[in-house]
């Protein structure tokens, strides 16, 4: 896949991963299916986690079992021991079965791993998340991840001979089911009828408008009034405007200097220095305001290419 | 995970400063500025829902939280047509969605859930497999039958079919003392639990897979299911050749009954799904997938629990009980799972369990 570079090409991807979810009192709500490579990264921190709280723990165990002597065999183990064995052998069971399943339970739908890359799980019919759905996802672990990894290593020895070479395709089609559908469902999303979602957290930002520039045209630091033509203004779409929003939030002077002088360039106006943000916030300021009275009138400019 | 700062120990301001909603320049700010505070309201009630304490919410927030959530809607529905300002909206966005997960996801918590799933709906998604289970019945005496047969015709089959842990002693031409010896009650339970550990988490492994694999394959789910029938054909070939057929299969019986039904389970949830997936009649394939995954889940929760029965009975009665006793057990084991899955919450009108 080569790597989008036009701004329209981006949105076209990001486009396709959105969704549109009618709710039941009516309202279309916005969704997007989690990329697959956050999924992945979920995953992998997921695993990392499990490992390193089952080896702890065994680690513990191990740890006071250490002081008594180890005997041949199950049946000669005291008894002690042999209760220290139990606990062992049931925690491992239940943390990497019952992992998944316990914090997908959770008010928020995600494991550790989903929460830090914001992801959720949801029900793809819009209906609740049942504790049924959450335990057929997690059930499928095995033939999805376990086994393909484990024939990876083992296939290419050749010891199955052409039987293995089947099995590991076989297994690579599961591997890979999240690559064939364009919900990026696993096979245990299929039959659990779930899907993964972007959850990201956001805070309210400031407005813009009502500080420095943006809000009477005029600099704070020199009282230059800035005040753009139609014409000026409608080289730009909004693409642009969300790009100028951006780099007016993060602040960062020299982003904003090489964003100034770009646009000075482009509408020929003679690129002074020293009030950089002031022309930026009235820019952004009136080409919001043109842009969205535009839109109200239903002509909508997406980007300067438009 | 925020990360600690010395904001944490001073107490928020009750009331922010209300927004100067006249200094915006901009209609869509203007319009942002005067329902800010109840997006940060429900944003709030929405933030101590996900952390879980319920307790902390007053009767208001939780009446409040729908009127709360429909205004967000219908806030994201007007700044859509009406703003271009990409932080507003992406907020209000990723606000109504966590909204939604709230308002629409009443969760019951997993007590709950449990009490439901053993009074019925268990026995329930049972039944409802029923077609399923009698495939995989059928196909597990076919096993069986098929292991005795071809043992009894050429005994070099008993060595290809027996995994070697099992041919210990017990092999073709051994004397009827040296099988006896194998079907021996122990003196004592040392050892016993932690026996029973391992069985369960490998049976439980077991048929997790065969679980997965009937959704996999179908077919290959039924060859597991005959192979392992067919090792248990062979062995009892072997008990009878020297008339310890009725010692055997009280010793099998045992845990028997509830192992051979939960793996019965196991390969029949997966096949359902297969099965489903085949055929998913009026509905469309996703949907019947996910009905049929559903179902099978919960069947699974059964089995895992049903194996836990097993590997109990497995260590304790099996080894310690005598001859009459493991017939017994093992009888009354497998009546009283039928009677739980069959007769048991049949009158009951079924609860929501959508």
């Amino acid at each position: 896949m080569s790597s989008p570079s036009l701004p329209s090409q981006i949105r076209d991807r990001r486009a396709r991963r959105q969704r549109i979810m009618v709710t039941p009192e009516g309202v279309a709500l916005p969704l997007s299916i989690g990329s697959r490579g956050a999924r992945a990264g979920a995953l992998i921190l997921d695993l990392l986690i499990l490992s390193i709280a089952t080896l702890s723990l065994s680690l513990i165990i191990f740890g006071t079992a250490l002081g008594t002597r180890i005997e041949e065999g199950l049946a000669g183990l005291p008894g002690s021991l042999e209760f220290l064995f139990v606990v062992w052998s049931l925690m491992w069971f239940f943390a990497w079965n019952g992992y998944f399943m316990f914090f997908e339970m959770g008010p928020r739908g995600a494991t550790p791993g989903k929460r830090i890359v914001g992801l959720r799980v949801a029900s793809r019919d819009g209906g609740r998340l049942t504790p049924e759905a959450i335990v057929a996802r997690n059930l499928l672990r095995d033939v999805e991840l376990f086994l393909p990894l484990v024939m990876l290593l083992v296939t290419p020895s050749g010891d199955g001979g052409a039987a293995g070479w089947a099995a590991l395709l076989w297994f690579l089609v599961f591997l890979l089911f999240p690559f064939f559908n364009k919900d990026s469902m696993r096979a245990g999303d299929l039959i659990a009828g779930t899907w993964v979602l972007d959850a990201p957290k956001q805070k309210l930002a400031a407005t813009l408008s009502t500080e420095g520039a943006a809000a009477d045209g005029s600099s704070a630091v020199t009282g230059a009034a800035y005040k753009f033509g139609d014409d000026e203004l409608s080289i730009y779409g909004e693409h642009e405007l969300q790009t100028l929003e951006r780099v007016l939030r993060d602040g960062r002077q020299d982003a904003i200097d090489a964003v100034a002088e770009t646009i000075c360039r482009k509408i020929g106006w003679e690129a002074g220095s020293g009030d950089e943000r002031a022309f930026l916030e009235a820019f952004y300021a009136q080409l919001r305001a043109k842009l969205e009275s535009d839109m109200r009138f239903g002509k909508r400019k997406a980007d300067k290419f438009s | 995970m925020k990360a600690p700062t010395l904001s944490m120990f001073t107490r928020k301001a009750e009331i922010e400063a209300t927004p100067d909603i006249e200094a915006a320049a901009l209609r869509s700010d203007r319009f942002r500025l005067q329902r800010e505070g109840e997006w940060r309201r429900l944003e709030d009630i929405l933030h101590r829902l996900e952390k879980g304490k319920l307790r902390k919410l007053s009767d208001k927030d939780v009446l409040e939280l729908p009127a709360l959530y429909r205004m967000a809607a219908s806030s994201l529905a007007v700044a859509r047509e009406t703003s271009l300002d990409s932080a507003t909206l992406t907020y209000l966005e990723s606000l109504v969605q966590r909204a939604w997960f709230q308002v629409y996801g009443p969760r019951y918590g997993l007590t709950t859930w449990l009490r439901q799933f053993l009074g019925g709906n268990l026995s329930r998604a049972i039944r409802e497999i029923w077609l399923d289970i009698c495939v995989a019945l059928f196909v597990m005496v076919m096993g069986t039958i098929a292991g005795w047969l071809l043992v009894a015709r050429d005994v070099e089959w008993y060595y290809s079919l027996v995994p070697t842990q099992f041919t210990d002693s017990r092999v073709p031409g051994a004397s009827r003392e040296v099988l006896m010896e194998s079907l021996k009650v122990e003196e004592s339970a040392s050892g016993m639990s932690a026996f029973a550990a391992q069985l369960f988490t490998n049976n439980a492994g077991v048929s997790i897979l065969a679980f997965a694999l009937g959704f996999a394959f179908g077919i290959p789910s039924l060859l597991l299911l005959i192979y392992n029938m067919a090792v248990l054909g062979a062995m009892l070939w072997l008990f009878s050749s020297q008339d310890l057929t009725w010692e055997f299969a009280a010793w099998l019986s045992v845990h028997g009954t509830t192992e051979l039904f939960a793996i019965l389970l196991a390969g029949a949830a997966g096949m359902h799904i297969g099965r489903k997936m085949a055929f998913p009649g009026h509905k469309s394939i996703l949907a019947a997938a996910a009905e049929g995954g559903r179902r099978g889940a919960q069947v699974m929760v059964g089995v895992v629990l049903m194996l836990v029965f097993a590997a109990l009975l497995e260590a304790f009665p099996r080894q310690l009980a005598g001859q009459e006793a493991r017939a017994i057990i093992g009888i009354f084991m497998l009546l009283f799972w039928l009677a739980y899955f069959f007769v048991y919450g049949r009158d009951k009108t079924a609860e929501d369990t959508a």
